[in-house]
């Protein structure tokens, strides 16, 4: 199969040479330099991963990049606009959401698909 | 070669390696300014060691923590503490910032870099708050000493006029006025002094004791924080290693061709050692599984369906590890004989995993005989040596540098990534990355002991406790001693053969412990028909004990009747210097045969609180942490082989899992303050367990209590 040449990441079109066999997660971490996703579990369970993907969040630590090809993905790099912090980047720092904090990106951005998609959800639909 | 600024120190790691690693017995003064540049630092030594240093000379080698302060205002505080989610980046600085009258965001904490900070043995034990804070407050106040002498000079006003505030050393009217930066500008003063400088009392804290935010939160939530896992270097390589099928089996015969024959991969083979190095860890691993390796039997190894039996066979009474020991007073016998009900009951507890959502990471590079490696330990100095030991160099050629870590619980004493990534660079040349996966962390860390609890106690109808023997095997004497008054009393711990590579876990061994000792306070009371609050009050003298207790029952309403389903429990302990309490509310689903923890309410105290936010995390992650170990987390092993080395098999609790929190905080201002990150799971396990005992009728005495749901008939 082809490599994987180029993905959209953050609004904007980044060359890459990936083994389209290989997961979006270390495409986006070792190819890109974008290691605010994290490995955790490698198992699509934990989220610390989390990505999205057209606007659905995915693990991306089983997403093969080969189904990233051609879509838009948005990590949390991206989430800020210059200094302004996103509203739920905002959230977590005001309520001290944080311990070791490695977590913290993959949850924001599994937050930002939920609330895009249902901004008032109840605790069923969050946990 | 000119001193690197403060901002290259403190800010940027790829930068300041620049410097050689230097920090020893022998560090000098000037190998103090070379760290740091110009200014004025204040290095605390140890109380043991007050001898004369001469101008100039060697400084004493038990240095604490160092705190300089630079032309450009800034002050930057040394410390060999890993920063593992606990948040003393903040509360370390917020002590610095009060006795120095500065913002806390002038504070930089450089820590856990082997060339940069002073030894310390580690960050484990809660001692960072009763050990390394008061180093710090000693030597900030020392510093703030130093700036006014450096004021008085310069300004040539009364000393006793001047005053600091806001990072300035100004006179009566704002006249004379320094900055810090002002006053150090061109000075080389460094002072050593004896951990006796007066301080702050904490009845005058203006900084710490309140809620400052994490110092670098923005970096968390934009994903910019560097974690161990992040580090990038230039032309880095990445490695994977061969595990063995099982603990013990013995490489017999090993074929690397097929991995060699790829473009890009180097194989690595030193005795059973065998590493696959690729540009990227995708070919790394496809290499890996191209080596074809021969491994003989390994050798037959008890399993988790054998564990107890095993432990309670081979166990041998002694100290016991992990704090162990005993104690006997008074005759069970005679305690036993005067009791009107007695409990004799065998606990016993899993091994579990600490599971550090970031699992284990290093990255090394060679230069030259030195070798730098950035990975995630609660023992930087102890990973130093460990690699130092492995690759054959002295310590002075190895620089280990802790970026803040994905949590550690304990679980990162040792860091065998560190070694395999260090023996990869070695043989490659260039900067390799050696990453575990789940699977590894799970299999090739080392878990929280298993243990073996027997207790034998009795009690009068009237509630007073008159026997209590008390025996762990294999887990360790943390939690063993009795917080109750008996006047018949044993306890005992026994080291066993653990199957298992087993080590430090949050609060150790008071984990079972305390479950074990608050269930069976729990089964005598109803026993004797006594409320188990009221039963606690009456055996207890510890007043810090019995206020959280009281705390804790207040909130919760200690007293009401539970709805149709539900029950109540409670439990307490002391561990560390602090104290918890803590009651719990379940629900039993008999259909469903399923239990959920619905409320658990916590009261804590450790002495003066540093930042009472940061402290109420603590108690939160140590109340969601310890319900993973009293309901489901346990490890299944057999042959040699961890059964259940994933997510999928190894519950950990989740949002679903999560009751509603309450924690009540006890602040006293009066008492030092005494570490946070322990003590408060102990509370929780037997809390549920009773509650479960309360709304069920039925006793559970393993944990984890539930990891198949609960089944009554």
């Amino acid at each position: 199969m082809p490599p994987v040449k180029e993905l959209h990441v953050n609004g904007a079109a980044r060359p890459v040479d990936a083994d389209p066999a290989r997961m979006l997660l270390s495409v986006l971490r070792d190819d890109l330099g974008l290691t605010g996703a994290k490995y955790g579990c490698g198992e699509a369970h934990c989220g610390a991963c989390t990505v999205l993907l057209d606007g659905r969040a995915v693990r991306s630590c089983t997403t093969r990049v080969e189904s990233a090809a051609g879509k838009k993905v948005s990590t949390i790099e991206g989430l800020a606009v210059g200094e302004k912090l996103h509203a739920i980047q905002e959230a977590y720092i005001a309520v001290g959401a944080m311990q070791c904090g490695y977590c913290i990106p993959g949850m924001i951005m599994s937050a930002l698909a939920l609330l895009t998609k249902n901004p008032e959800p109840t605790r069923d639909e969050i946990i | 070669m000119n001193a690197p600024t403060l901002d290259e120190l403190a800010i940027d790691p790829e930068r300041y390696e620049l410097l050689d690693a230097l920090f020893n017995a022998e560090a000098t003064r000037r190998d103090f300014f070379r760290i740091a540049g110009a200014g004025v630092i204040v290095a605390l030594f140890l109380e043991t060691e007050v001898v004369a240093q001469p101008k100039g000379g060697p400084v004493p080698r038990e240095i604490g923590a160092w705190i300089h302060i630079g032309e450009d205002n800034a002050i930057t505080v040394y410390s060999g503490k890993v920063e593992i989610g606990q948040n003393i980046r903040t509360s370390l600085a917020q002590v610095v910032a009060e006795e120095l009258h500065s913002p806390v965001k002038s504070i930089r904490m450089v820590m856990a870099d082997t060339a940069m900070v002073p030894f310390d043995a580690g960050t484990f034990g809660s001692r960072t708050t009763p050990a390394m804070m008061p180093q710090l407050r000693r030597a900030a106040a020392a510093a703030r000493e130093v700036l006014l002498d450096l004021a008085a000079g310069k300004g040539k006003t009364e000393r006793d006029k001047l005053t600091v505030a806001d990072g300035k050393v100004a006179g009566p009217d704002g006249k004379p006025s320094f900055t810090f930066g002002q006053l150090t500008k061109g000075q080389k003063v460094m002072k050593v002094i004896p951990a006796t400088v007066a301080t702050t009392p904490a009845n005058k804290w203006t900084v710490v004791g309140t809620s400052v935010p994490k110092v670098d939160g923005r970096a968390f939530v934009t994903g910019t924080h560097q974690y161990g896992s992040d580090v990038r270097r230039k032309g880095m390589l990445f490695g994977k290693v061969l595990r063995a099928p099982a603990f013990g089996a013995k490489l017999t015969s090993v074929d690397v061709k097929a991995a060699e024959a790829k473009p890009g991969l180097t194989v690595v083979r030193t005795g059973d050692f065998v590493g696959v190095v690729g540009p990227t860890e995708y070919e790394a691993m496809k290499g890996l599984a191209l080596v074809k390796a021969e491994w003989a039997n390994p050798p037959k190894q008890v399993g988790a369906k054998e564990l107890f039996k095993h432990l309670k066979e081979t166990g041998r009474a002694g100290k016991g590890g992990f704090g162990g020991g005993g104690v006997a007073q008074g005759s069970i016998e005679m305690g036993i004989k005067a009791a009107d009900k007695t409990v004799k009951e065998t606990y016993t507890l899993a091994y579990i995993a600490h599971v550090p959502l970031e699992p284990r990471v290093a990255v090394a590079e060679w230069e030259g005989d030195k070798v730098t490696v950035w990975t995630g330990t609660q023992r930087p100095f102890g990973v130093r040596g460990d690699v130092a030991n492995a690759l054959g160099v002295t310590q002075d050629k190895v620089r280990v540098i802790v970026p803040d870590m994905g949590s550690g619980y304990g679980g990162k004493h040792n860091v065998d990534a560190a070694i395999e990534a260090a023996r990869l660079a070695k043989a490659t040349g260039k900067p390799v990355r050696v990453a575990f996966t789940r699977e590894e962390e799970f299999t090739w860390a080392y878990f929280r002991p298993a243990a073996v609890i027997e207790v034998n106690a009795g009690a009068k109808k009237d509630g007073t406790l008159t026997a209590w023997e008390f025996a762990n095997y294999n887990a360790g004497g943390s939690g063993l001693r009795m917080p109750y008054a008996v006047a018949n009393v044993k306890t005992n711990t026994y080291s066993s053969q653990t199957p298992l590579r087993q080590g430090a876990y949050r609060a150790l061994a008071s984990t079972g412990n305390n479950f074990a000792r608050e269930s069976v306070m729990d089964e005598l009371a109803h026993a004797i028909g006594m409320d188990p609050l009221e039963f606690r009050f009456k055996n207890l003298k510890d007043a810090r004990l019995k206020a959280v207790l009281e705390a804790a029952a207040k909130q919760f309403g200690w007293g009401k009747k539970p709805d149709a389903g539900r029950g109540f429990g409670l439990a307490c302990g002391t561990e560390k210097g602090s104290f918890v309490a803590t009651c719990a509310e379940i629900a039993f689903d008999k259909a469903k045969k399923d239990v959920r923890v619905i409320r658990a309410v916590t009261a804590f105290e450790c002495g003066a609180i540093l930042n009472p936010d940061h402290l109420k995390n603590q108690v939160e992650g140590c109340v969601m942490m310890g319900l993973g170990g009293a309901l489901f987390e346990q490890i299944d092993f057999a042959d040699g082989k961890i059964l259940n080395p994933d997510f999928a098999n190894y519950p950990l609790p989740r949002f679903r899992d999560t009751p509603i929190l309450e924690t009540v905080l006890l602040d006293r201002k009066d008492l030092d303050s005494a570490g946070a990150g322990e003590t408060p799971i102990i509370g929780i396990a037997p809390a549920v367990g009773n509650a479960i005992f309360a709304a069920t009728g039925v006793r559970l005495r393993s944990m984890p209590m539930i990891p198949n749901g609960l089944e009554v008939k």
